[in-house]
Formats: structure tokens, sequence, C-alpha cells
């Protein structure tokens, strides 16, 4: 049986649904000789903003049950580099290049997302108003509507033809209506979720295992939440969802999609193996081809409930 | 299926304990087989995963080549937590997902008297460095160890370099004594070459001497690390311009001016 794993999302064709999630695939560059990067659905690169960044002090990761911390702090080298440097010797023509994007505030979220709309290899932009491990900015746009709403506006407007996606987080009480007011401020689409805030520390030496103390925590723990978020999300609005949590193996991607999803995104399970995501890719169509499942659009959000 | 990729299934060869006594000091020898992993610098590491991973742990862990040929590849392992437990339990025929060789190797200068400071499991790269020499006589061993010397590779490196030294560090008085002997060592070894792997403190005394002595010398840093192919910025160390750099791809072997060596990994 021949399956169709292509997916519209707007404003560019998609070959199937799994792309890398932002800051666990690097700049895309650091995994090419794991795999081939044009194989993958898109890649969504470690987040950038105006300025390098220095990042948060050592140590920032942390291995936790079936997951891990982080407070990397957003360290990257900023967008002149980026486009400069790596975007070039990226495979932008025959897969997205989704640039995410951190800044401390709405006015700086809107100059980058002008110079990023500029470059004819950004696919889109993926707005962080989630990132739990940065003081100014940060998750504070990604807890208030009213906030989330503006942001997602502002950026629109110096998008240009790019589309713009926003990124949620989980740490809310109610995602839904942060995801209506981004939609509402013009999203094109929403990624869901970003890390949940967590904490892990020695009893020996009595100190936290992040210099930061907190940090976000993902991997397989997250994904029972990444896909009740993602379920919730979808029932709400009509933008496309792309979900993202602790997604491990094509089953998985699987049912973000049967909860509503467009597409994914592999996180740390690029960790675990640094071919992962391109097997997952691989694996996904012999999947759908043993459960009868001739296109991702027919069974996107045919989860039978009650 | 044919999938893509520089990540290999590795059959366990053997799982032998180092020495009479290495298996009740946690201290145990590797062997794949087949490693297929080409040529590698003596000071590079691979990033191991058991298949009995699963889901948990998340992380793969990172280990020295100790000695690698085309038929084998030999890590050797000091039991510290619940990876490093799970690994020295495997059996012959059981396999795990190797990725390397990783990251910048030490330097070797064949003419060049090469000072070696090794603490504890921090001998491991030493053994391939020793092997992969061009002149062994050259090279001048120092090892700091708590467990008994048995459970190190120490006997066989003593046999190929010119010189080597073992001292056992049982009580923290020991410690003064120990620092005694690299301050010789290294001011010995300023117009040489200094190659170092070991805890952090040790790393940082190493870094200290080499400094005062003017001595040019090299540390290998084990950070903790996620990916250990660049992707996730977990495993950094500040360089001399403040910058974090990845010590996965542009370490683990640094030269010591290079760093702004921290407590904190
Ligand atoms: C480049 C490199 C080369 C290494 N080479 C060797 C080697 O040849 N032989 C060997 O036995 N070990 C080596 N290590 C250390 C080895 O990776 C750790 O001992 C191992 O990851 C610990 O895993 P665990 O699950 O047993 O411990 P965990 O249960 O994860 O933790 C137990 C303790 O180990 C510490 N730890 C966790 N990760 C590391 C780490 N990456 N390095 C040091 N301590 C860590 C934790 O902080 C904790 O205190 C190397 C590390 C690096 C980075
Ligand atoms: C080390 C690390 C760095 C991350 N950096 C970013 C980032 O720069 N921007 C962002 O939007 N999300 C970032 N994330 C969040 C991931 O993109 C993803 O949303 C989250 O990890 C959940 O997915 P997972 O469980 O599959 O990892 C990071 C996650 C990790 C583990
Ligand atoms: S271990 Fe991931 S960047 Fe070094």
């Amino acid at each position: 049986m021949s399956v169709d794993t292509s997916v519209r999302l707007p404003g560019m064709p998609v070959k199937n649904p799994v792309m890398t999630a932002s800051g666990t695939f690097g700049y895309g560059l650091e995994f090419a000789p794991y795999g081939d990067l044009r194989s993958l659905g898109g890649i969504v690169v470690k987040g950038l903003s105006l300025a390098p960044r220095l990042g948060n002090p050592m140590p920032r990761i942390a291995e936790t049950p079936c997951g891990m911390l982080n407070a990397i702090g957003l360290q990257n080298c900023g967008v002149e580099k980026f486009l400069r440097d790596k975007l070039p010797r990226l495979p932008w023509r025959e897969t997205p290049i989704i640039a995410n994007l951190y800044a401390c505030d709405a006015d700086e979220f809107a100059e980058l997302a002008g110079v990023l709309s500029a470059e004819e290899g950004v696919a889109a932009l993926e707005v962080n108003i989630s990132c739990p491990n940065v003081k100014a900015g940060g998750i504070a746009f990604g807890q208030d509507p009213c906030m989330a709403g503006k942001l997602a506006e502002a950026v629109k407007k110096r998008a240009g033809d790019k589309p713009v996606w926003v990124k949620l987080s989980p740490n809310v009480t109610d995602i839904v209506s942060i995801a209506r007011a981004a939609v509402l401020g013009g999203a094109d689409a929403l990624t869901c979720i970003n890390t949940l805030t967590g904490m892990s520390v020695d009893i020996r030496s009595r100190k936290p295992r992040l210099a930061n103390v907190i940090g976000g925590l993902s991997g397989p723990a997250i994904k029972p939440v990444a896909l009740r978020a993602v379920w919730q999300v979808c029932q709400a609005v009509s933008a496309p969802v792309i979900g993202v949590g602790g997604i491990s193996s094509a089953e998985d991607v699987l049912e973000f999609i049967l909860v509503g999803a467009h597409a994914v995104q592999i996180g740390t399970a690029n960790f675990m193996r640094p071919d992962m995501a391109f097997r997952i890719a691989e694996r996904l169509p012999q999947l759908m081809a043993e459960l009868g499942i001739e296109d991702l659009a027919s069974y996107r959000g045919s989860l039978r409930v009650g | 299926m044919a999938l893509s990729g520089a990540c290999r299934d590795l059959t366990i060869l053997s799982v032998t304990e180092a020495g009479p006594e290495g298996g009740a000091h946690g201290c145990y020898y590797i062997e794949l087989a087949n490693p297929g992993l080409g040529s590698a610098v003596a000071g590079q590491f691979v990033m191991v995963r058991p298949a009995c991973f699963g889901q948990d742990p998340v992380w793969p862990r990172p280990f020295s080549i100790c000695r690698l040929t085309p038929e084998a590849l030999t890590l050797f392992v000091q039991v510290c937590g619940r990876g490093t437990d799970v690994l020295c339990r495997l059996v012959p025929g059981d396999t795990v997902t190797v990725w390397g060789p990783l990251g910048q190797g030490f330097s070797l200068e064949p003419d060049t008297p090469t000072l070696m400071l090794a603490g504890g499991v921090g001998l491991a790269p030493f053994v391939e460095y020793a092997a992969t020499h061009p002149a062994p006589a050259n090279l001048d061993l120092v090892f700091g160890h708590r467990q008994p010397l048995s459970c190190y590779p120490f006997a066989e490196m003593a046999a190929v370099v010119g010189r080597a030294q073992a001292f056992q560090e049982n009580t923290p008085e020991d410690l003064p004594r120990f620092i005694e002997l690299l301050e010789t060592k290294v001011a010995e070894y300023a117009g040489g070459l200094i190659v170092a792997c070991g805890p952090r403190p040790f790393l940082m005394t190493v870094a200290r001497l080499a400094r005062r002595f003017g001595a040019r010398a090299q540390v290998s840093l084990e950070n903790r690390m996620a990916c250990g192919v660049g992707g996730c910025l977990g495993c950094v160390e500040k360089n001399a311009l403040g910058q974090y750099v990845q010590t996965c791809t542009q370490g683990p072997v640094f030269w010591v001016e290079e760093l702004q060596l921290s407590e904190e990994a």
C-alpha cells in the first residue's frame, strides 16, 4: 500500500510531518552526519535573538526519570551569524527551515521578524513566548492571553509573507485562552508545547542540580501533558497545530495526529540517538501502511471519543 | 531495513572485571565487536546507549575510547550511577548503540617529552594514547587513584611507556603530597607537553600548575552531556573570551589557556 505523508501547513509544502524541535537539533548542521536533512518535514533551529546570547551558567542540564531538565537560557549565535554562516549550508530548498525567535520585548520581536522575513531560506517564524529559562520576556508573554495576542500581531505585521507560528507554554492554567488569543492576533499556526517548569535537587550536596535552580522539563515524561494540550487546542482553534513533547517513535507521531496535530516536532529524543528524527520519518510510512492509513489528512483528528 | 547514519548497533563481545578486584570496585572493560568507527585520536570519545535503556535513562553516556582496533572497541568503565551500572551488567550478545569518534583528542608530538597525568578512570584515554604513540619511550605517566592499582590498566601501560608512577590517595592527608608530586612533575615538563584527564579538581590543579610554570598543557573535561554532537548546548565550558563553548565538539580536550575553568560542570 502506498501512503501519503504530505501535510498542508500555511505557506509551505511539507513532505512529511516529522520536524525537529528548537534547541534540540542545534542549527541542523550538527546532525547532518547522522541522516539526510532533506528527508525531514522541517527543521526548527535553535532559538535566535538579535544579538548573540551567552546563556545561563553551568550546570544547565540534568537527567530526570524518562526526561531531562534544561536551563540553557537561549544561548545562540545571534541572527546575523545564523543567516551568514549556517542557513546557506542548510538544504532550505528541499526542507523548510523554521526560525525560532526570542526577544525581550514586543518591539525587539518585531525587529527580529523583520530581519528574518527578508530571507528566502526561512520558511516560517516560530515565536517562542514560552521559554521558562530567561528572566526578561520569555514565558511572561505566554502566560497572558492579552500579551500573547499583541505579540502575535506585532510579529505578524513585520513577517511579510512568512507564516507565523506561536509556540505555547504548558505552564498556564488555560492553554486554550492563550491559543485563541494568538490566533486572533494573527498566528498562522501554533506549536504546542514548550517545556514544563521543573526542579531537581541532590540530597548529599544539598544543591539544586541546575545552577539556575529551575529548568524546563522535556522528554517522554511530558508526552501525556503535550498530547492533552494539543487535543484541547485543536478542539478550540482551526489554525494548524504542530505537536511537540516527548515524541520518540512513529507511533507517538500518529498519536499526536490522531488528536488533531498537522505536524510534530522531535525534541529530546534527538539526544537519545542523533539519527532519531530520520528514523522516525523513515518508519512513519511503513507504520501507516501497517495500520491501513492512506493519508494523514483523513487520519487527523479522527479520535473516537465517547 | 536500511537506516541512515553513523549510529551503529554494536554487539558486546565481553564485559570483564578490570583485575581480580575490579568488580568489587566497579571497574570493568567492555569490549564491542566490529566497531566500524574508522580511526580515532586518543582523547576522543563515543556516545553509548544500550538497547535496554528504553525511555529511561533518556541520555546516552559518553566514554573515552580506551582502545580502538578494526576488530574491537574497548571501553574502561567505572560504575558511578544508573547508566554505568546497567552497562556493566550487559552480557555478550547484547547490543548497544554507539556513535563516534567524537570531539577533539590530545595532541601527539612524537619527539616531545610528554607527561600524562591521569586521575582514576581518567586513565582510559591514555591507554589509546600510549598504544598509538610512535615513541612511547618519550611518555611519562603519573597516575593518581583511590581504588587498588590492579583495578586499572596501569601495569600494561607501565610496560610500554618510558616512565610510570602511581600514587594512591587513601586519606585526605594524601592530597597535599599528591599535589606536591604534580608540582614537581609539571615543573619538570615546562618545556614539554602535558596531557591530563581526571576529576575536575584534579584538572583545575593541573591547569593552575601549568600556568604557574608556563607549561603547555591540555586537559580533557568530563562535562555532563546529553547529545554529544553539539546540538543541546548542555555541556558547555567558558572559554578565555568568556563565551560558552561545547565540550563535546570543541573539546573534550582543550589547551588550558583556552579555558576559564570553574568548579561547577
Ligand atoms: C568525554 C567523556 C569521556 C568519559 N570517559 C569515561 C570513561 O572512559 N570511563 C568512565 O567510566 N567514565 C567516563 N566518563 C564519565 C561517564 O560518562 C559518566 O560516569 C557516566 O555518564 C555516568 O553515568 P551514570 O548513569 O552511571 O551516572 P548517573 O546516574 O547519571 O549519575 C551518577 C553521578 O555521575 C555524575 N555524572 C553524570 N554524567 C556524568 C558525566 N558525563 N561525566 C562525569 N560524571 C557524570 C553525576 O553528576 C552523578 O554524580 C566520561 C565522560 C565524558 C564527558
Ligand atoms: C536543551 C533544550 C533546548 C531548548 N531550546 C529551545 C529554544 O531555544 N526555543 C524553543 O522554543 N524551545 C526550546 N526547547 C523546547 C523544545 O523545543 C520542546 O518544545 C520541548 O523540549 C518539548 O519537546 P520534547 O519533549 O520532545 O523535548 C528546548 C528544549 C531542550 C531540551
Ligand atoms: S552534549 Fe549536547 S552540545 Fe555537547
